[in-house]
């Protein structure tokens, strides 16, 4: 059973780009336009990997991380922070707030595909 | 205040003292002129001290 | 003739009526509400005129002319040096003064010695100026009778005497209620004031009598004076007499400050410095206008009597008199009544208090008897004191006046008292002026000044009236010829009063000044100098408490003011020195020197500075500060608050400049926290689109025989990403070039109109796909500004844009409109969209942010837009700025300046 992968990005052409390769992958995709579509989509469609933008209307990343993470059932879940802020900051508060890993744009795909590969246990 | 009431204080004792004081001669009207310049003067000090003491607040 | 009881009647009534007002003046002083104003204080000054004004100026001007006019003249002039007197008072009030001896005393060292030789002076110089008033009431009485010669009375039936009761009792109501002198008798003060209107009153109406009743106004009197030969000289002023007015100038200048009842209405009677304002004029304008009519009345009597009549002082009784103006005659005895009765109460406080603290006070403290008493409450034993020498000064007056009659000794004695207080001058004006003048110094001016004039005036005086031969006058003393008394080495040609002032003040000056020179003062007379000279510019307690050591207790100086000043009062006080020193209950008083200060503040209101200075320092242990301990510290405090003066205005200047660097440290760092700002949504910005461009371009490059759907679309993407990343680099550039000033522009004839036009074209097909209205309500030939062409193309096209972006597809519509109103051209964007709030319309033109509701959509533009277009409007001078309702649609407007018309 292929695992699920949910992009939340308010870009749409990140989102485009970043379905088609998980999809490559052979990963279920869905995709969130900002915060609350993605806690939505988190109840509904039980990712086992979130792929989280920092900057978005609504909710940020951060508060969705923040959000998800009060909650035990999401201990499972894994986050990975997307962002243009690379500041070092900004990286350890997305660690602290419980991301798994944290990830700036532009971003090498091969290197996120590993990254996600390893977090899913699947090699 | 206090220099300008002394100024007219110091002006005031060459008006009222010889030589000047003998200047004033012969009367106006019947009165004698040195009466009337003497009480004029000092009508005129009194007027200046007056205006300056009651000015300022 | 008039009925004895009918004038006693009278005379009684006015007095009963004095004792009203006064009543009247305490009891509202006591309430609280004085009723003592600028106007009350300048008539009370009016106390120096006394009975010699109101019948004696008459008197001189029949011989001497206008001359007595000389006698007013000198205090109009002496008020006018207000400033010497605003120093007296504040003098008097800081160091409670309580009379002229010790104010002399209280400067030189607080010296017994001193306030007893003033004390003496006074006494013996104005006892008999006492003696005239009384003289003065006995004879207008006689004249009201029709006795012209004042038959000797005996003392039982003598109404003088009954006269000097009535006063004596007076003065002891209302003069010695408190026991602290520095306290205001303002019920006196306020009857003395009553008195002069009386005194004005009375002397207008017997000048207008005889002006314009017995004569034809006064051209007529002075005409009909000048017919006849005696008089007419009268009219002149004799050349010769130039150095006798000039020094009787001077003598009465001094004296309306120096005489003793003058010093206490003006100084020690005094309620508020600003009273001084009204006093400056209103006391001279009361001068001038008793004396209006003194000439007129003596040319008038002498007219009407004869040249050689007799008693000319009384003019003013006898010609109503002899007219059967009987009721305006005793309206003039009431005036001269107040005249002499103002006098001898005033002088008679005046004295006793000096008497009791300067005189008998220091013997008293120093005999036995007094430790003896033991008794805890001495006030009641001062005012009894008190009360007792106001009854002996009276009554010497009233036997002075007995034995003297008709004699020299009284009649001349005006001008004598005046030469006496007369050599109070050096000591006292050099004591508020010159730091150098030593007690030594002022004991010696004053006994120099004082054997002089009592050889030069007062022996000669007695001789003249009999009492004692006249050899020395004559021959001079011992038979030297140039020591006779009158006309001292040689000195011939002055009357008898100059040639006296001239020697008297010379020999007092000379030594007061020789000896202070060579003397030096010590510790305490030199504090006291600082304090005197320097009152304005010392803070008085300060220099007290630094001037003293020692040590004291309480209980002591509790004591001790409970002694002197009762034990009521003495509670009061300490209460209310507690409360200014922020202690609750003055039992806990720090004993320090700012007590024992105030103590001895406090009983020279009492007994006189000089005696309280021995009574505090027989309670404590003082440290003697010598001589130079003192400047040293006094010294020392002038350059410490010179120093602190110097520290807060350089601790204000450094406020002030902290305060600034506060603040440019603030701006920086909001720049700063900007400039991050602008740099991370400039990364953010640049990033997101280089996001997509390098993922897709990677999957593209991985997988190469993707789908060519796929391909096409991901290569789209990318371009189009492209080409943002581009156009929003370009914006940056565009942005940081306008805002730092380095931007290119050709600035040329612009139309506007063309301008709009040609943005709506380049934009058309934009609207079209959009299905969405645009208009233009533009002139044909537009206006024309000086601008940059491309630049201005820039702002309309980026208004549009935004304006095709936010409006409905299909409803849509924007209109543009191009105008000109007051020297500006005025282009608007209107559209129909969704409108913005009042916030957003400011947060629009910010960099990076953009309108809409960033809830629902993200708009595709870069967010630089609009403040490039405003920087752009701004360059050419004009603004840029959004009208907008939520709802209502969004209208965009620009301004540019028409260029100035050349003519």
């Amino acid at each position: 059973m292929s695992k699920k992968i949910l992009i939340v990005d308010d870009e749409p052409n990140i989102v485009i780009s970043l379905e088609f390769l998980m999809k490559k992958e052979g990963f279920q995709v869905a995709v969130a336009g900002d915060g609350e579509e993605a806690l939505a989509k988190v109840a509904s469609f039980a990712p086992d990997l979130l792929l989280l933008d920092v900057m978005m209307p609504k909710k940020s990343g951060f508060e969705v991380c923040e959000a998800l993470r009060t909650d035990s059932a999401n201990s499972a879940l894994k986050i990975v922070m997307l962002t243009a802020k690379g500041r070092e900051t900004e990286v350890a508060k997305g660690l602290a707030i419980g991301a798994d890993a944290y990830v700036t744009k532009p971003f090498s795909t091969k290197d996120l595909v590993v990254r996600v590969k390893e977090l899913l246990g699947a090699v | 205040m206090r220099q300008r009431l002394a100024a007219i204080g110091l002006a005031g004792w060459p008006l009222l003292t010889f030589p000047l004081l003998g200047l004033p001669e012969g009367n106006v009207g019947g009165i004698p002129m040195i009466y009337l310049y003497l009480f004029g003067v000092w009508g005129g000090l009194i007027g200046l001290a007056a205006w300056i003491g009651e000015r300022k607040g | 003739m008039l009925s004895g009881w009918f004038v006693a009647l009278v005379a009684s009534a006015y007095v009963g009526l004095l004792f009203a007002v006064a009543r009247y003046g305490d009891a509202r002083a006591d309430a609280g509400r004085s009723i003592i104003s600028g106007n009350v204080y300048a008539l009370s000054l009016a106390v120096y005129c006394t009975s010699w004004t109101f019948y004696g100026s008459v008197g001189r001007a029949t011989s001497g002319g206008l001359s007595f006019l000389t006698i007013y003249i000198g205090p109009t002039l002496m008020l006018l040096f207000v400033g010497v007197l605003i120093k007296m008072l504040r003098i008097s009030k800081t160091y409670r003064i309580t009379s002229i001896a010790d104010f002399i005393a209280s400067r030189y060292g607080k010296s017994q010695l001193l306030a007893g030789l003033v004390t003496v002076i006074a006494v013996i110089g104005i006892v008999p100026y006492i003696a005239l008033q009384l003289k003065a009431v006995s004879a207008s009485l006689a004249v009201l009778f029709g006795q012209v010669d004042a038959g000797v009375l005996p003392w039982w039936l003598d109404s003088t005497l009954l006269i000097a009761a009535a006063l004596a009792l007076f003065t002891v109501l209302f003069g010695t209620r408190h026991l602290d002198a520095t306290e205001r008798h303002e019920g006196m003060v306020a009857a003395i004031a009553f008195e002069s209107v009386v005194k004005l009153v009375a002397f207008l109406a017997v000048g207008l009598f005889v002006t314009y009743g017995m004569f034809g106004g006064l051209a007529d009197v002075f005409q009909r004076a000048a017919a006849v030969p005696e008089l007419s000289r009268l009219l002149q002023l004799d050349a010769m007499q130039a150095g006798s007015w000039a020094s009787l100038i001077l003598l009465s200048a001094l004296a309306i400050i120096l005489l003793p009842r003058q010093f206490q209405i003006i100084v020690v009677e005094n309620v508020d410095e600003s009273h001084l304002r009204r006093a400056v004029w209103l006391f001279p304008l009361y001068l001038l206008l008793i004396n209006i009519f003194v000439l007129p009345i003596a040319l008038g009597g002498l007219l009407h009597f004869g040249a050689q009549s007799g008693y000319a002082d009384t003019f003013v009784l006898t010609l109503p008199m002899a007219h059967g103006a009987e009721a305006l005659a005793v309206l003039v005895f009431i005036g001269g009544l107040s005249a002499a009765t103002g006098m001898v109460i005033v002088e008679t406080i005046a004295l006793s208090t000096m008497v009791c603290n300067d005189l008998v006070m220091p013997w008293l403290l120093r005999s036995t008897w007094i430790n003896a008493q033991k008794r805890n409450d001495l006030s009641g034993l001062l005012i009894g004191i008190r009360r007792v020498a106001i009854i002996l000064i009276l009554l010497l007056g009233y036997i002075y006046f007995r034995v003297a009659g008709e004699a020299y000794a009284l009649v001349g004695i005006g001008l004598i008292s005046f030469a006496a207080v007369a050599q109070f001058a050096p000591v006292l004006f050099g004591g508020m002026y010159w730091k150098q003048g030593t007690r030594a110094g002022a004991v010696a001016g004053l006994v120099a000044g004082f054997v002089v004039w009592m050889y030069t005036l007062l022996l000669p005086s007695f001789a003249k009236s009999g009492w004692i031969g006249n050899g020395f006058v004559e021959h001079g003393l011992f038979g030297v010829d140039w020591l006779r008394a009158q006309s001292l080495f040689g000195l011939r040609g002055m009357d008898a009063i100059s040639h006296s002032l001239w020697w008297s003040l010379l020999a007092n000056f000379g030594a007061y000044v020789v000896v202070s020179l060579n003397t030096r003062p010590d510790a305490l007379e030199a504090g006291q100098a600082e304090r005197f000279v320097d009152v304005f510019r010392r803070a008085h307690r300060e220099t007290d408490s630094l001037l003293w050591r020692g040590q004291a207790s309480l209980g002591e100086l509790v004591r001790l003011l409970e002694r002197f000043l009762g034990p009521v009062r003495a509670a009061q006080q300490l209460g209310a020195y507690a409360a200014m020193r922020g202690v609750d209950n003055w039992q806990r008083l720090a004993v320090d020197a700012d007590l024992v200060q105030f103590a001895e503040g406090e009983l020279a209101g009492a007994i006189g500075s000089a005696s309280a200075r021995v009574m505090v320092a027989s309670v404590t242990q003082e440290e003697d500060l010598g001589l130079e301990e003192v400047l040293d510290i006094l010294d020392e405090a002038t350059q410490v608050r010179a120093y602190s003066k110097e520290l807060e205005a350089k601790q204000q200047a450094l406020e002030v400049a902290t305060a600034e660097l506060r603040e440019a440290n603030e701006r920086l760092r909001e720049l700063d926290r900007m400039k991050d700002d602008f740099i991370s949504t400039v990364t953010h910005e640049l990033r997101t689109p280089l996001t997509s461009i390098r993922a897709l371009s990677e999957m593209l490059h991985e997988d190469p025989r993707a789908d060519l759907a796929d391909r096409k679309r991901f290569l789209g993407i990318i371009v189009s990403e492209a080409e943002r990343l581009t156009r929003l680099i370009n914006q940056i550039l565009d942005m940081a070039k306008l805002e730092s000033g380095r931007a290119e522009w050709t600035t040329a004839e612009v139309d506007l109109g063309n301008v709009a036009r040609e943005a709506m074209d380049s934009l058309g097909q934009l609207y079209r796909d959009k299905d969405v209205a645009l208009s233009g309500e533009i002139p044909d030939s537009g206006p024309v500004v000086m601008a940059d062409r491309d630049r201005l193309v820039q702002v309309m096209i980026n208004l549009l844009s935004n304006a095709v972006k936010f409006v409905a597809t299909g409803t849509g519509a924007v209109k543009v409109t191009v105008s000109t109103d007051a020297g500006m051209v005025r282009v608007s964007v209107a559209d129909n969209g969704p409108g913005l709030t009042a916030d957003e319309c400011s947060v629009i033109f910010e960099k990076f942010r953009q309108g809409g509701n960033t809830m629902t959509d993200k708009p595709q533009g870069t967010g630089l837009g609009l403040p490039i277009s405003r920087q752009i409007v701004e360059y050419f001078g004009g603004a840029l700025w959004v009208e907008s309702q939520p709802g209502a649609g969004a209208n965009f407007i620009f301004t540019v300046p028409l260029p100035a018309a050349d003519e």
